[in-house]
């Protein structure tokens, strides 16, 4: 167990614990928190993985950890970790199973008060339109042939095929498309559980809600996004469902033997990686990038959805109902980016699990209107509670490998939640604060209340005075549709 | 045995269970048992279709892993879930195992993966123990 003596404070909000910590460490980890999130971090396992996850060979600088961090598996939620090119080892460990879950925020030009007698209607439209649950299949059925496409091209599979568009594609991290994909790297197990259920939400935390802009604190980036204050907003947060999920463990448990034949030694097996330049790196960041692209697609897939949830409840009723992409952003996921390492320019591998892209302005992979601002950054809180759109910055290239937080974070166990809070009155509870909730199950739901997260706004605020994004909007929820 | 042959361990964000077994047969059995209550799954009815699968990996741990993927894969894919667990091990990281198939009726829990985090088999008085961490 690590102590809060152990970590040395360099900033209000930056802690480290030094390399001197535990011998196996090759890098030190620097945690983005305030006293109170550090403190509550400090009854799990998270910051014991954060150290496991700076032994990994090849490391540059330092692992960072965001504030929205807790206890996942190898890597904690909320890690980031960069190796260099061309020998720095990939862990799938340190990306996750639901590879590129992440989240897309659409807005609109409708007012909150125009939409309200709709907004039941639209929340039952929005659920018969986006299937969702365990196992739950898409509304379209692919081909294998299809299936490859989507794995190579991600959203630009969902442009040629009518359901983005340019726009949309422009608006999504790395244009929704990873280079580099090869559908041959999957297993014929991943391609079974990816082919029906393209277009669907999934269970667990993901979530569609809409919401209404209570405040914008940055007038420039608001209007560059299309938000302004009292309209509505749409989030979709999923991922790469069992596809992603079986590309993880395809790979976790083939690179068990790579880690002994290229004699790497890990305090944990979760944590298993292969150098980038190696068969077995080169073929697992294939699948990963399959994994992401097909991610992409499906989150512009639910998008199309949407659209027609809106149409069908809103044409004749409102005046414009336009859902037009305000960004796309992935939480799990391991990049080949471009960073100054002392001073250098350097090729790395940036391993983001359960953190969110956050480059900042002059940026050239940014659409034009956002180049000069830095990238949109989306911060979904919990259940029920508002959420954060934001934009990245200079510092936070300097200081998380241009990262950020990707949440509020978990703090109470699902067992915890389950035992202390009843989902039928929860339910009841945001009901009476007028929000249209559709869930699927009362103790699933009970896990996700808020009262298990941290603080959103906490987290919000210690990555605004990190200076590693700064705020833009701030969004409150009016439906909820729950996987 | 006087313990409970699997509990729930607490974890902030996943699923955690500590599964016990007097032997290698007895802790898959227990594990997958544990798995499917934590998964709160329930079937249309006790009757189903008698499977078999016979499963091979490097070490207990990875056998483990691949057994309950197994089942996961036949969950998420068919709609079905699995009882009457019979398991003989053929070698010491061989297995085969038969249950019965059902229809899946509803599940409460989605696990999404098996992960190796902390994944021993250690040996005890009464047998063996593991603590598994699930992806949810």
């Amino acid at each position: 167990m690590v102590d809060k003596q152990d970590f040395t404070r360099i900033s209000p909000v930056q802690w480290e614990i030094p390399t001197s910590f535990r011998q196996d460490m090759r890098v030190p980890v620097r945690f983005f928190a305030s006293e109170q999130l550090l403190e509550a971090t400090l009854g799990d396992k998270s910051v014991t993985q954060a150290v496991n996850s700076a032994t990994l060979p090849g490391l540059v600088s330092h692992v960072t950890v965001m504030p929205d961090m807790h206890q996942g598996y190898g890597f904690p939620i909320g890690g980031v970790a960069a190796t260099e090119l061309p020998s720095g080892v990939i862990s799938p460990g340190g990306i996750g199973y639901d590879i590129n879950c992440g989240v897309r925020m659409l807005a609109t030009n409708i007012p909150h008060e125009e939409l309200k007698p709709h907004v039941g209607a639209l929340a039952s439209a929005l659920n018969a339109h986006c299937p969702s649950g365990v196992g739950v299949k898409g509304k379209i059925r692919l081909s294998a042939k299809q299936l490859d496409g989507v794995l190579r091209l991600g959203s630009k599979w969902a442009l040629k095929n009518g359901y983005a568009t340019p726009e949309d594609v422009a608006r999504t991290e790395d244009n929704g498309s990873l280079p580099g994909a090869d559908p041959s790297a999957l297993s014929p197990r991943a391609k079974d559980r990816g082919r029906p259920q393209l277009g669907s939400l999934g269970a667990g935390n993901h979530f569609i809600e809409l919401d209404v802009i209570e405040e914008i604190y940055h007038a420039e980036g608001a209007k560059a996004m299309g938000l302004e204050a009292g309209n509505v907003v749409l989030q979709i947060h999923c991922g790469s469902r069992g596809l992603g999920h079986q590309v993880c463990s395809d790979y976790v448990r083939e690179l068990q033997g790579a880690v002994q034949r290229y004699g790497i030694r890990l305090p944990d097996r979760e944590l298993v990686c292969a150098p980038l330049d190696s068969p077995e790196g080169e073929r697992y960041f294939a699948a990963m990038s399959c994994a992401a692209n097909y991610a992409f697609a499906s989150r512009q897939l639910l998008t199309h959805q949407a659209r027609q949830a809106f149409e069908q409840v809103l044409a004749g009723k409102v005046s414009n109902w336009d859902l037009h992409q305000v960004y796309d952003v992935a939480h799990n996921i391991g990049k080949i980016e471009e960073h100054q390492i002392d001073g250098k320019s350097k090729r790395v591998c940036v391993h983001r699990k359960g953190a969110t892209r956050a480059f900042g302005p002059g940026f050239e992979g940014l659409p034009a209107e956002y180049r000069d601002l830095g990238q949109p950054v989306l911060i979904p809180g919990s259940m029920g509670t508002r959420s954060w759109v934001m934009l990245g910055t200079e510092k936070s290239m300097q200081l998380s490998f241009g990262s950020c937080a990707h949440g509020a974070g978990r703090v109470m166990s699902r067992s915890k939640a389950k035992r202390s809070i009843r989902g039928d009155k929860l339910f009841q509870k945001m009901q009476a604060e007028g929000i249209k909730v559709h869930a699927r199950s009362m103790p699933g739901f009970a896990e996700e209340a808020p009262q298990a997260y941290k603080d959103v706004d906490a987290v919000v605020q210690v990555v605004t005075d990190a200076g590693i994004a700064q705020k833009v909007a701030r969004v409150r929820p009016i439906a909820v549709i729950k996987g | 045995m006087g313990e409970m042959p699997y509990e729930e361990i607490e974890h902030t964000a996943d699923l955690s269970m500590r599964v016990r077994g007097k032997d290698m047969a007895q802790l898959l059995k227990h594990a997958a048992e544990g798995m499917l209550h934590l998964s709160d799954v329930h079937t249309k009815s006790s009757e189903g279709s008698k499977v078999s699968v016979e499963l091979q990996a490097p070490d207990r741990e990875q056998l483990l892993v691949v057994w309950l993927e197994e089942l996961l894969f036949g969950i998420e894919t068919r709609s079905v879930a699995y009882r009457d667990f019979e398991i003989r091990m053929v070698e010491d990281t061989r297995c085969e195992a038969s249950m019965r198939e059902i229809e899946l009726e509803s599940i409460g829990k989605h696990i999404k993966a098996v992960t190796f985090h902390d994944l021993r088999i250690i040996v005890t008085q009464e047998g063996l123990e593991a603590t598994i961490v699930f992806d949810v």
